[in-house]
């Protein structure tokens, strides 16, 4: 398949995982605004939130203070900002476009359809009660386009292209939503204590992690215990390891001749997470195993750009 | 002028022609609202699909539908039949004008044709002067725009051989109207088009270079910003070839490599959606983005295939157009089954007295022109357009040819929340490779303005499901 088409691909497969991401995360904030008595815990973690998405200064520039509302609306329904749902959803669409010939006609109409729902939902701006609507729609179409992808697409190089883009994009994000909590990770942080409850139910919700943890673990919630489940749990779907695995077999599959030291480094960083405990990554510090390990998947999302992506200059 | 139109659905007296009575017998029994219901379907199911072209000169990435119309256009089976002699012979005469000029140039030795006509024309490609193309054949693709007259007489109005484009509204008008209205395609015979990429993709792997025994095939488009854009993902996905941009390909050692996820790939035949002087930086424009540096060089040495050849624009000039029946009878000894439209050369002293004293009953369009712009309709124009064409005129004759102001045949269109009559024109696809073949139908384009005979859909046209019936009804 052609270089650029596999890009492309990539691309429209991370962007439709970025909104998803998003759009919990909101869900979430969302859920908590709506409580009585939590509007500082509420804006705490939305300022960590928006650092984690690298995007403080961004939302700055149009908003003095961090309220919910505009919060929201910055990360959902803003057109001029980059990285809101609303332009990773065109970004999928205008990538789905580029290479429409090699998508089956269902997943191309799934993110078109959506993308022109989005925009319609967008220019119309929005009140309160939509943004819940709106977010829960977002989810709704993540989790049709997947369906759709897996449901009507060739297992073949497309598909685990698409694949690879997803999972790294998951990797990236359950990593930065963990380190947004970095001060409850540190060593000194006393591990039997909650720091904040409601801060780490608000996480394990954005990741569908919450009642898994409950099925999981019997008792409080606790940093070190999410932790584990989202670093080391193979079953769990957005845990580091099940991401890196998936990453791994995809690329496998799509193995050519000057790929074989970026496998190596998807396979080493599986093995890695696969082999160790909980234990092993405290002694090492958490939030530093976390920062490294973000590291990691941006150098393997490079390796596999110049490997597969962009064509090299002479054939 | 009063325009007396030829309708493809009434007869004069107003009652539905033979082969429109069927038609005619399930629209009476239509209730009146579900004809505008099933045109909002059809808007709707066109942008959830995304069946859409770009607009030049609006915003970046303004995207819109042609207006589908819910009415089809039906030609009867011996109208067709005769259509298709016509339109063979056509293009075989026009693909042996190509091989000739780029070759010996009899035609010009014989005095048919102005020798300057052809060798003085931008589109005369001295770079395939000599080279053989496999077969013989330039004009792959050829759209033949097709119009009827007051007297119900099929004319052409112009050849397209560069990069003719609308077959994929062709097909998706015929998936629409399945959809919409199954019940009429169970009452009628109405001949299937769905086949087209099948014979496209053959037809350009007859075409390949000699010796290449399973041929790769790939569509060269410009990208997803280009009008066509649509037209060029839908074909390559149909046929099951590779959508490529330029980018994507470069040249080593005379031959054309792809760039895929497993290295280099070499590649037979270009299908080529962009124009000549994109295609090669090297040889045509240096700025072009488009193309592949080098790939002149492959081509010459016989080791790609490029459909439609380099240079075809030289025999489908609107300058070159008024000799095409004379290539019929040079070339194949025939007389033309379908005629042209009367034509005057503005080149010509006499042409252009007699156009200058009747320029508001004419249609005046550039040599060069496509697409509908650069054009002046007489009759709809103001004495300001007249007067400013006028000078044009006069400032450069060469660059321009007159025809008479068509009536262009209409047919039934839903506009406004009812039927009433508009114009339309016929482009059926004609395939040339080892063989020739069409089929059935083509794209019918409609102006969708009450009195516009401007069916270009960058000029608000629209376009309808055509209807070859199979056996006389």
């Amino acid at each position: 398949m052609l270089s650029r088409t596999a890009d492309h691909l990539y691309w429209m497969s991370r962007y439709i995982e970025r909104a998803e991401s998003l759009a919990r995360l909101i869900d979430t904030h969302y859920r908590m605004s709506l409580l009585p008595h939590a509007s500082a815990t509420l804006a705490r973690s939305l300022r960590s939130t928006l650092s984690a998405l690298h995007v403080e200064a961004a939302y700055h520039e149009r908003h003095a203070q961090i309220a919910p509302r505009a919060v929201f609306e910055f990360l959902s329904l803003d057109r001029e900002h980059g990285a809101s749902i609303v332009n990773c959803l065109r970004a999928a669409r205008e990538n789905a476009r580029a290479v429409r010939g090699s998508l089956t006609s269902e997943l191309w109409e799934t993110l078109n359809s959506t993308w022109l729902e989005a925009r319609s939902t967008a220019s119309h701006g929005a009140t309160q009660a939509d943004i819940g609507q709106f977010i829960e729609w977002v989810k709704e179409r993540s989790h049709l386009t997947r369906g759709v992808t897996i449901g009507t697409m060739l297992r073949d190089e497309a598909f685990h292209f698409t694949r690879i883009g997803t999972f790294l994009e998951r990797a990236d994000n359950t990593a930065r939503m963990l380190l947004a909590r970095e001060e409850d990770l540190r060593p000194g942080a006393d591990a039997g204590s909650v720091p904040d409850p409601y801060e780490w139910s608000v996480l394990l919700r954005a990741l569908s992690a919450f009642e898994v943890y409950r099925r999981v673990h019997r008792g409080v919630i606790t940093p070190i215990n999410v932790a584990h489940m989202l670093i080391l749990r193979d079953d769990m779907p957005r845990s580091l390891l099940r991401c890196c695995k998936e990453v791994y077999q995809n690329l496998k599959s799509v193995a050519n001749e000057q790929s074989a030291e970026t496998e190596r480094h998807a396979g080493e960083m599986h093995a890695m997470l696969h082999f160790t405990t909980i234990e092993d990554l405290i002694e090492l510090g958490l939030p530093r195993f976390l920062a490294q390990f973000a590291g990691r998947i941006n150098r393997l999302a490079e390796r596999i750009s110049s490997d597969f992506l962009v064509a090299p200059a002479q054939g | 002028m009063e325009l007396n139109p030829y309708d493809e659905m009434l007869a004069g007296d107003g009652v539905a022609r033979v082969h429109y009575r069927r038609y005619d017998d399930w629209l009476r029994s239509q209730p009146a609202d579900r004809l505008a219901q099933k045109r909002a379907e059809a808007d709707a199911l066109f942008h959830r699909v995304g069946i859409t072209f770009a607009v030049y000169g609006q915003e970046e990435g303004a995207e819109r539908l042609i207006p589908f119309d819910i009415v089809p256009r039906v030609l009867p089976h011996e109208e067709w039949s005769r259509l298709e002699s016509g339109l063979g012979q056509r293009t075989r005469a026009l693909n042996a004008f190509l091989h000739d000029i780029y070759h010996e140039q009899h035609i010009l030795k014989a005095g048919v044709i102005p020798a300057e006509q052809v060798l003085c024309n931008a589109q005369y490609r001295p770079e395939m002067q000599g080279l053989d193309v496999p077969g013989g054949i330039y004009a792959h693709i050829a759209g033949i725009d097709i119009v009827r007259d007051d007297a119900g007489e099929f004319r052409v109005l112009e050849d397209n051989l560069r990069v003719p484009s609308g077959v994929s509204y062709m097909l998706e008008n015929r998936k629409m109207m399945m959809r919409l209205f199954p019940e009429l395609f169970s009452g009628h015979r109405i001949a299937p088009i769905d086949h087209y990429p099948d014979v496209l993709l053959e037809n350009l792997r007859s075409v390949a270079p000699t010796g290449v025994a399973d041929p790769t095939v790939v569509l060269l488009t410009a990208g997803a910003h280009n009008s066509a854009y649509f037209e060029h993902a839908f074909l390559a996905q149909q046929m099951g070839i590779e959508l490529v941009e330029g980018q994507d390909m470069f040249v080593r050692d005379e031959a054309v490599y792809m760039r895929t996820t497993r290295g280099p790939q070499r590649v037979d035949v270009i299908y080529r959606r962009i124009d000549d002087d994109y295609l090669d930086p090297l040889v045509f424009r240096p700025d072009s983005m488009l193309g592949v540096p080098g790939l002149l060089t492959a081509y010459r040495a016989g080791r790609v295939t490029i459909a439609n050849a380099i240079g075809t624009g030289v025999a489908d000039d609107k300058s070159v157009y008024p000799y095409v029946p004379e290539m019929i009878r040079f070339y194949l000894g025939q007389e033309p089954i379908i005629g042209n439209v009367k034509t005057w050369m503005l080149r010509r002293p006499e042409d252009l007295a007699y156009v200058l004293a009747h320029l508001a009953e004419l249609v005046v369009k550039e040599v060069h022109g496509a697409g509908g712009y650069g054009m002046l309709i007489g009759p709809a124009s103001t004495a300001a357009e007249l007067a400013a064409f006028r000078a044009r005129i006069i400032a450069d004759p060469d660059r321009y040819i007159a025809q008479p102001t068509l009536a262009l045949s209409t047919c039934p269109t839903f506009a406004a929340r009812q039927l009433s009559p508009r114009h339309i024109d016929l482009r059926p696809f004609v395939l040339s490779g080892r063989d020739v073949s069409i089929v059935p139908g083509g794209l019918t384009r409609v102006a969708l303005r009450a009195g516009s005979l401007v069916v270009n859909s960058s000029q608000g046209g629209g376009t309808k499901d055509t209807w070859v019936l199979e056996s006389p009804c």
